[in-house]
């Protein structure tokens, strides 16, 4: 699928700055990423790698103040989301591109019935007439699988349990048929069997709607279940992508493979301690001069320190920010 | 919600009538003597025969249950009575103030215009003006108009009233000349030119009172505001492509209401309670100044009725604050 289909979305460059007492912090630094039609793109990376300030850059919804996008271009639907207009960025957002965040216990207004949640975006972008609008609701509840949704449109968020909500976030993303869903870690705040509800949900609702979508996760085992396509950031970086069989089997950069080794296995034996990454993210004052990785990389060398390294194509669709990887890819 | 707002009001007669008993017991422990203000040439007998006559022979359990007598029954029984012409209280004796020897009740419902013209319009006034300075002041939080706010806030709480009256009197009447400093009670509105008038004599009053209020409530309102902007729900709102407008005024305004409400209700009984010093700089005889005057001359029955009036207002607003919160959260359920 990666080379097959035509991108829905193409971002190029992009480059977020929050300014913060006494300096800047360098949240994403130059990526670069495309999505097809009907793909679904996985995003990996620790806590604080730039995947959310990432795509919440693409729609602006970070609060500037302190947020800046200094730079990129993100192509949806022949025009650059970065430029357009406040109103043509509205009508994206929610319309063409819908967003299901992280924490559904706080992501829905406490005061208002679900069903107006839904219908308001309903009504903002497809103008629909108030009862129409209302039907639409309910379908859509019925499509995330909640029981009895004719009633429960009347229901404030509080009525609902963690797992209920998240659906309803996704029918609120879903409302009006985008092109794009993305999704910030939508199952991180849930248990794991609602979280494998919510997958296996995901998973259907994009075979029957066709949409793209971004799921961003720090968690590898879901990705490996749901991803065509995975993109692993690091320090505001793209530092590998590579279609999900490819990257798990074959992963080209250090911190990739590093990160594969923290996945703890049923097989092993048990008194084997949980496997981790040496050292912290870095924290980038500044526009990264070299590999933002190397201090704790085990396979780092000279040039590591000197230079940032280009992401290096290794053919199929994947490609890997890493000096040691080329080489050995040119060696052998 | 009405099972809860009957056991509520079920449950305040016995705190108010516990309320009743402190306030009269504090008025009838406390040194004084309503005589105290007569001439000394008086000779003591007479005093003694005067006090006698007020009802200060008899003891405390007497007099307070005769007064809650007359306060729940004969009071409401004159106050049907001139309404609808019939005959209830049947000449029964009223609450007397000693003062002014003719009814408490009469004496407040003169006085109460006043307050409620002065005292009620500068309450209004100023949330009227405290929530949309505490909705941009959070919005543009640190802007110009935020410190602005801030400041004329600062100044609100710690300047006081016997202070900002007598800085307005002293610039719009003495040095302008604009605006009357005495605040004429007699004045009737009854054309345009009246009303202005009556406009004019209480411009001062009233800012100087919605001063405070601002400054209260665009604090409580600016602090809501941030608490919610920062809320997840007001960017999953900005990511469903709803306008400024509709985040701000809808989703995040709604939110911070609910506080806000409350604050706003509880503050409603002071209005009642005038505003002693404000009132006495401007002359405005409202209820604020009829307390002093009686607390000063030892008017025992008008000081316990009004107290008990406020305790009332206090115990009722504060149940409908209670009340408003079911209302506008949905997360409280008291039933």
């Amino acid at each position: 699928m990666p080379n097959g289909a035509p991108a829905v979305l193409d971002v190029q460059g992009l480059k977020t700055v929050f300014r913060v007492r006494g300096g800047e912090v360098h949240a994403v630094n130059d990526v670069s990423f495309d999505l097809a039609a009907g793909e679904l793109l996985g995003v990996v990376g620790e806590s604080g790698s730039g995947k959310s300030v990432t795509m919440m850059s693409l729609l602006g919804l970070l609060p500037s103040p302190p947020a800046d996008v200094r730079q990129g271009r993100v192509t949806f639907e022949g025009q650059d989301l970065l430029q357009v207009s406040d109103s043509k960025l509205r009508a994206v957002r929610g319309g063409r591109i819908g967003f299901v965040f992280q924490d559904p216990m706080t992501s829905l207004n406490p005061v208002f019935t679900v069903g107006y949640q839904i219908i308001e975006t309903l009504r903002a972008h497809m103008g629909l007439s108030k009862s129409a609008a209302r039907d639409r609701a309910q379908e859509l509840l019925e499509l995330v699988g909640i029981p009895s949704a004719r009633d429960r449109l009347n229901d404030y968020p509080h009525q609902f349990s963690g797992g209920m909500r998240q659906r309803v976030m996704i029918a609120i993303a879903l409302a009006c048929d985008p092109k794009v869903l993305i999704a910030d870690e939508p199952t991180t705040a849930l248990d794991v069997t609602i979280q494998a509800q919510i997958i296996e949900l995901m998973k259907d609702l994009r075979d029957k709607l066709g949409m793209a979508v971004i799921w961003i996760t720090h968690d590898l085992g879901v990705i490996a279940g749901i991803a065509d396509r995975v993109m692993v950031m690091y320090g505001g970086q793209v530092v590998e992508q590579a279609p999900v069989r490819d990257l798990f089997r074959n992963p080209k950069h250090p911190y990739t493979q590093a990160l594969l080794t923290t996945i703890p296995k049923l097989s092993a034996e048990r008194v084997r301690r949980l496997t981790i990454i040496e050292g912290q993210p870095p924290i980038l004052g500044e526009a990264p001069t070299a590999c933002s990785f190397r201090d704790r990389c085990p396979k780092a060398v000279a040039i590591c320190a000197q230079q940032n390294p280009p992401r290096f194509d290794f053919g199929a669709g994947h490609d890997a920010a890493c000096f040691v990887a080329a080489e050995t890819r040119d060696a052998g | 919600m009405l099972t809860y707002t009957i056991r509520r009001l079920l449950i305040s007669i016995p705190t108010l009538l516990l309320i009743a008993f402190v306030i009269f017991m504090l008025l009838e422990l406390a040194p004084g003597d309503p005589m105290a203000s007569m001439p000394l040439t008086i000779p003591a007998e007479v005093k003694q025969q005067m006090r006698e006559a007020l009802g200060l022979g008899e003891p405390w359990w007497v007099r307070f249950p005769l007064w809650l007598k007359q306060f729940f029954i004969v009071e409401p029984a004159y106050w049907i009575d001139s309404i609808f012409g019939t005959d209830l209280a049947a000449g029964q004796q009223r609450i007397i103030s000693f003062q002014s020897r003719s009814p408490v009740f009469d004496t407040i419902a003169q006085r109460l215009p006043q307050t409620i013209w002065v005292v009620g319009m500068s309450y209004v006034v100023g949330v009227l003006i405290a929530l949309p300075v505490g909705i941009i002041s959070a919005y543009r939080q640190y802007s110009v108009f935020d410190q602005a706010g801030t400041f004329v806030s600062m100044i609100g709480f710690s300047v006081p009233p016997f202070f900002s009256g007598v800085l307005l009197i002293v610039i719009f009447s003495v040095s302008l000349g604009w605006l009357p400093s005495i605040y004429d009670t007699t004045h009737q509105v009854r054309d345009w030119d009246s009303f202005v008038f009556q406009l004019r004599q209480m411009v001062m009053p009233v800012m100087v009172l919605a001063l405070q209020t601002t400054a209260q409530i665009s604090r409580y309102m600016r602090a809501a505001m941030l608490d919610n902007l920062g809320q997840d729900y007001v960017r999953t709102a900005r990511a469903k492509g709803m306008s400024e407008r509709v985040v701000v005024l809808k989703h995040v305004l709604r939110n911070s209401m609910i506080p806000v409400i409350t604050v706003i209700a509880l503050g409603i009984p002071s209005i009642f309670g005038g505003a002693i010093i404000t009132e006495q700089i401007f002359k405005v005889n409202g209820l604020g100044q009829l307390l002093i005057i009686a607390l000063q001359g030892n008017d025992i029955p008008m000081v316990m009725t009004l107290t008990f009036l406020f305790a009332v207002l206090i115990v009722m607003f504060n149940l409908i604050a209670d009340v408003l919160y079911g209302v506008f959260d949905p997360r409280i359920r008291y039933d």
